[in-house]
């Protein structure tokens, strides 16, 4: 096994863990949304890496080439993408609407409005 | 094709695979680190252009043009508006990292320790490609007419999965209609209590 052939599957995962760890660590709400694109990319390169063949090419199929990645992982990933701008948008809306309502998009400062709020 | 020139190109991809990565967890890891908001946004779009390079090297056209697209262009623009709704700058955070630091540490090696078993970078015998692909490659021309397979999934073998894509999109698209619209309903009604 060559280090150099695994090295795709290590920086999906690093790139998983790094926006695991801004979702968790961070407060503002958009910051852990940035977390949660970068966690859906490094998901779609595990992916990609995947559907890849070496010495293939695109999978247009044509008289020239013999050899084509394979075209499903494309598919899904096709579809992910877009299902990840979807929810993007439902939790930039969601951020917008709490920002509004409370005034602030830090989640200690939202914990402790609404802690006050609880004894009056 | 002879195995010398196959070994030959194997190698050449997994190199501007390699440099490509190296520049996208960079990338990456600055739009998490940075506290402005704005440059956080303006880092993840070009962590989306390295990605749709990345995916041309990795021969998924598909995917890089609406990589491009989606991921380049509509995301930051969404992330920009909402930042100027909400304010550009992030608070230092008081809570310690320590806890989260751990569980992502141990997570990751867990994940690593799992990756043991995987196939090498674009072996031709790893069983991705020894399922459905092939009938895929070898028939789609035949029973779809698209010389592009990926559209030939998509749009005829795979028609269903589209269809349950659109119903998230429209599902979405009503969420953000209520949770923005909602708000102004209500902020007007309060501005309506203030003036009684």
């Amino acid at each position: 096994m060559d280090i150099l052939e695994q090295l795709n599957y290590w920086a999906a995962i690093s790139l998983a863990m790094v926006g695991l760890f801004t979702i968790m660590s961070r407060g503002h709400l958009i910051k852990k949304l940035i977390g949660l694109s970068l966690f859906q990319t490094s998901v779609f390169l595990l992916f990609i890496t995947i559907g890849k063949l070496s010495g293939g090419t695109a999978p247009i199929i044509s008289k020239d080439f013999l050899y084509y990645s394979n075209p499903l992982p494309h598919v899904l990933i096709l579809t992910a993408i877009v299902v990840s701008i979807a929810t993007l948008a439902v939790g930039l809306a969601l951020s917008v609407a709490i920002k509004r309502t409370y005034g602030t998009g830090e989640d200690d400062e939202l914990e402790d409005l609404d802690r006050n709020e609880g004894e009056p | 094709m002879d195995q010398k020139k196959y070994k030959g190109e194997k190698k050449i991809d997994l190199y501007i695979n390699i440099i490509i990565l190296i520049f996208v967890l960079l990338t990456g890891i600055a739009a998490v680190w940075l506290r402005n908001l704005v440059a956080s946004a303006m880092l993840l779009g070009i962590y989306s252009l390295l990605m749709a390079t990345l995916w041309v090297v990795l021969d998924a056209v598909d995917v890089a043009f609406t990589e491009a697209a989606v991921g380049a262009g509509i995301t930051t623009a969404l992330l920009l508006f909402s930042i100027w709704l909400t304010g550009k700058h992030e608070k230092k955070s008081t809570k310690k990292p320590w806890l989260p630091l751990i569980g992502v540490i141990a997570t990751g090696g867990l994940l690593i320790f799992g990756t043991i078993g995987m196939p090498d970078f674009g072996d031709p015998n790893a069983p991705a490609h020894l399922h459905v692909a092939p009938y895929y490659l070898q028939y789609s021309v035949s029973q779809t007419t698209s010389p592009n397979v990926v559209t030939a999934v998509l749009a005829s073998y795979r028609g269903f999965d589209t269809l349950g894509e659109v119903t998230v999109i429209f599902t979405a698209g009503i969420g953000v209609l209520a949770l923005l619209t909602g708000l102004r309903r209500r902020r007007r009604s309060q501005k309506l209590e203030i003036k009684k």
